[in-house]
């Protein structure tokens, strides 16, 4: 993938996630050089044990955190389809996060500048880890004519399926 | 400063309400790591010249929640938990999977040390450098699951309104007693995530004794520089291949035990240890992984193995129950040793456990001991406040361990645990029941018998341990044997998992040591010196125990009597071990670990490791 370039998107079977973070530790690691959970582009949430999931830009298809930049902090890769933040444009404001579906984005901690999946250029290494651990939760596909954005959902909104689907009804009051 | 600590300590004093931060010397962290070692120095510094008068439950016990340097480093995250034990009346090192203790080194903190006890039920919340007591009146009395749901939201509702620009908050890290704790139980875990538990040592009930339901965080920061990134890196990525390729803890976990460890070995508790052999393969892990398992690679921070699994009854009587597993301990000592044998039953009566707050392997232990004394009629059906405690009776079970965690009826005296509650119960009926008390120095022993000698603990390592009946903690020689508690004591101290250390080679822990801390470290001197410097103060502290009980090392330096009648059924019927072949190799230990002959350190044993005051403190018991 990484030596062609073309467009991707990373597959999701949250409900398959085993709750290791190994995404969060290769994400910081990659960009920060620091296991740094919270600065990890993708983010393993857990309001109940067993429904745990990574929370992570779905790469809309007409990217509404892009357009919502007052500044022009963020841009979209041709080659990859990743949004990309400037950060050293990017004034901390938050308008991405308003307008982002699932409040995908974050703001690294302690700093002003917002944190968004940017595809590790082409080889994203939270797959690659997944991948080596056969958990399989997340995988590589390329980006084809989808409703993606569909995917852009909150952690409540998640968490709320995924705890009904693993629990059963019941699941909702473990929230 | 030591690279791969955050470099301080949270000290929080319940009765005065104040806080401060405490460091230690590079000295004392080089010498105790973290965790069970850190643990053992603070307390013998902190409470060693009157540990006899120290009341576990009282509030100048003090309770810790110690990280260690390869805590978030070191695939598969844990904290390890201490104080005066309300078991033993020593120290354990108690562990306990999950995120905590990542969040905690995050948040820019090594561990909490917990002293005095508030005035009604608080939690405390950190948010890196802001801490908060605050009030849990609305949590005290909730059950684990509750207690996460509440919880979970209320802090994130906190994040949210004093944290606002950052977009979506995590869920904090949280340690949390069920009722249990709050009663004092002595069988009382401090748990996470439902069905994590610390269970040996008790420390659930000093967390209750200091009205300290809960504790939250969440830590923004990253974790502490480490000496050598690449060799860290590398060091994380072997560990996880070769996890990767243990094909039975990571299909299995440890759930495939269940059956094999009674069928194969030999050594499963079967009936309150009366048997240790069971070919029953309605408990086969195949019958778990279809029918209850939902999801089956489960894992905490950074985990390869993922030895747990969700299990979920979805139908029938038991419908709704929801566990870790079970775990091969919880089904051996809330299955098989309670003659329950179907996977349904056995995840019904490990949430019951998970729920209440108890120790599985505590609270099984005392259960079997329970439907034994009711089996021989030495307890009756009134004596059970009407409960007909029948083997295999999972309903009878859980409605004792209600009891049990509530202090209700009969429940208040098997609340002190077995030791305890078989000396009450001899007491009260004449009869000396200590013979069906499946433990040593007031730690019910785990599921892995000795008597066919097929399993991994020796004949003496329970009679020997420094935490009792532990099975995560068996003595074993030689010393630097992977079994030994000496170098479980590296895994305990360092906090980690060492379920990823299967197959690696001894040394590799050391070499991660090094790599995080930039700190030189062989297994011969951790052996030699450092753990042994641990295990003598954990010896030491043991030996005073107080100010309920004191170990007489003749009677209590021993297994269990049980494990000294013939197996009366399997593979291996009729064998037993031998009083002589024990007290022969403790005579061993005792000497490796430069212990006289009744078990106490030497003089020039303590000298030698430079622990002086604990030498002449020692004095009183020779």
């Amino acid at each position: 993938m990484a030596s062609e370039k073309t467009p991707i998107w990373i597959a999701r079977d949250l409900s398959r996630c085993s709750g290791c973070r190994k995404c969060e530790i290769a994400c910081s690691l990659f960009h920060e050089k620091r296991i740094w959970p919270e600065a990890s582009r993708i983010r393993v949430f857990m309001f109940a044990p067993g429904i745990e999931f990574p929370h992570f830009c779905a790469q809309c298809e007409d990217y509404p955190c892009v357009q919502a930049c007052p500044v022009n902090a963020l841009s979209v890769s041709k080659e990859t389809g990743a949004v990309i933040v400037d950060s050293g444009v990017c004034i901390g404001c938050g308008k991405c996060i308003e307008a982002c579906p699932g409040r995908i984005p974050h703001m690294l901690p302690r700093e002003n500048r917002v944190l968004i999946c940017d595809l590790c250029g082409g080889d994203p290494q939270c797959v690659k880890v997944c991948q080596e651990g056969l958990w399989n939760v997340l995988r590589v596909v390329p980006r084809g004519n989808y409703s993606y954005k569909l995917y852009a959902r909150t952690p409540e909104e998640i968490a709320k399926d995924l705890a009904v689907k693993i629990f059963g009804e019941e699941g909702k009051q473990y929230l | 400063m030591i690279l791969g600590y955050a470099g301080k300590f949270l000290e929080v004093d319940l009765s005065a309400k104040s806080f401060k931060e405490v460091k230690f010397s590079d000295e004392v962290l080089k010498d105790y790591i973290g965790g069970r070692g850190l643990a053992a120095k603070i307390l013998w510094d902190r409470l060693g010249s009157k540990w006899e008068a120290i009341d576990p439950l009282r509030p100048e016990n003090l309770l810790l929640f110690l990280s260690g340097p390869l805590t978030g480093f070191f695939p598969g995250g844990r904290i390890c938990v201490s104080g005066k034990s309300p078991q033993s009346n020593g120290v354990v090192g108690s562990t306990v999977g999950g995120e905590f203790g990542v969040e905690l080194k995050c948040a820019g903190y090594d561990g909490i040390i917990v002293a005095g006890e508030a005035e009604k039920p608080v939690y405390l919340f950190v948010k890196d450098s802001d801490v908060e007591i605050r009030d849990a009146s609305h949590i005290w009395g909730l059950d684990a699951k509750q207690t996460t749901a509440v919880l979970t939201r209320e802090c994130r509702e906190l994040l949210k309104a004093r944290y606002p620009q950052k977009g979506e908050w995590k869920e904090s890290s949280i340690l949390y007693i069920g009722p249990a704790g709050e009663n004092k139980v002595r069988t009382a875990a401090v748990a996470a995530k439902w069905s994590h538990a610390a269970g040996y040592g008790g420390y659930g009930a000093v967390m209750g004794s200091k009205r300290l339901k809960a504790i939250a965080v969440k830590g923004t920061g990253p974790l502490p520089e480490v000496a050598d990134l690449e060799g860290v890196k590398a060091l994380m990525q072997e560990v996880c291949s070769n996890a990767y390729e243990s094909e039975l803890w990571r299909r299995w976990g440890t759930g495939s035990a269940g059956y094999e460890v009674g069928a194969k070995t030999s050594s499963e508790p079967v009936r309150n240890w009366q048997e240790e052999w069971h070919d029953e393969i309605s408990f086969g892990v195949n019958e778990f992984e279809n029918r209850v398992w939902v999801k089956q690679y489960w894992g905490d921070f950074g985990c390869p193995t993922t030895c747990l699994k969700l299990a979920v009854v979805r139908s029938g009587k038991f419908k709704g129950a929801i566990t870790d597993n079970p775990d091969y301990e919880l089904q051996a000592y809330v299955g098989t040793n309670l003659g329950i044998f179907t996977p349904e039953e056995n995840v019904y009566m490990a949430s019951i456990i998970d729920d209440l707050g108890l120790c599985g392997i505590q609270a099984g232990n005392v259960l079997g001991f329970v439907a034994e004394l009711f089996q021989r009629g030495i307890l009756t059906k009134e004596d059970l406040d009407g409960i007909e405690l029948k083997w295999g009776d999972a309903e009878a079970f859980a409605a004792l361990a209600k009891k049990i965690a509530y202090r209700e009826g009969i429940g208040n005296i098997l609340a002190e645990g077995t030791y305890r509650a078989a000396l009450k119960i001899g007491e009260m009926k004449g009869v000396d029941v200590m013979p069906y008390a499946v433990q040593v120095k007031g730690i019910g022993v785990g599921a892995h018998g000795i008597r066919s000698e097929k399993d991994y603990p020796e004949i003496y390592s329970y009679a020997c341990s420094v935490q009792g009946g532990d099975h995560t903690s068996t003595a074993c020689m030689p010393l630097d044997d992977f079994r030994s508690e000496l170098m479980m004591a590296f895994h305990d101290s360092g906090v980690y998992c060492y379920f990823n250390v299967f197959g690696l080679s001894r040394t590799l822990v050391f070499n991660f040591y090094k790599a995080v801390t930039g700190i030189e470290l062989t297994k011969e001197d951790w052996v030699a010196i450092k753990a042994m410097k641990i295990i003598q103060l954990q010896r030491a502290m043991l030996l005073f125990g107080g100010p309920d009980l004191k170990w007489n090392l003749e009677i209590h330096d021993d297994n269990p009597p049980r494990f000294y009648e013939p197996l009366p059924s399997g593979p291996f019927k009729g064998k037993a071990i031998e009083k002589a072949r024990v007290d022969e190799e403790k005579r061993k230990y005792y000497e490796l670990l430069g212990w006289d002959e009744k078990g106490i350190p030497k003089s020039e044993t303590l000298r030698r490791l430079g622990l002086d005051e604990v030498d002449k403190a020692l004095e009183r018991l020779r």
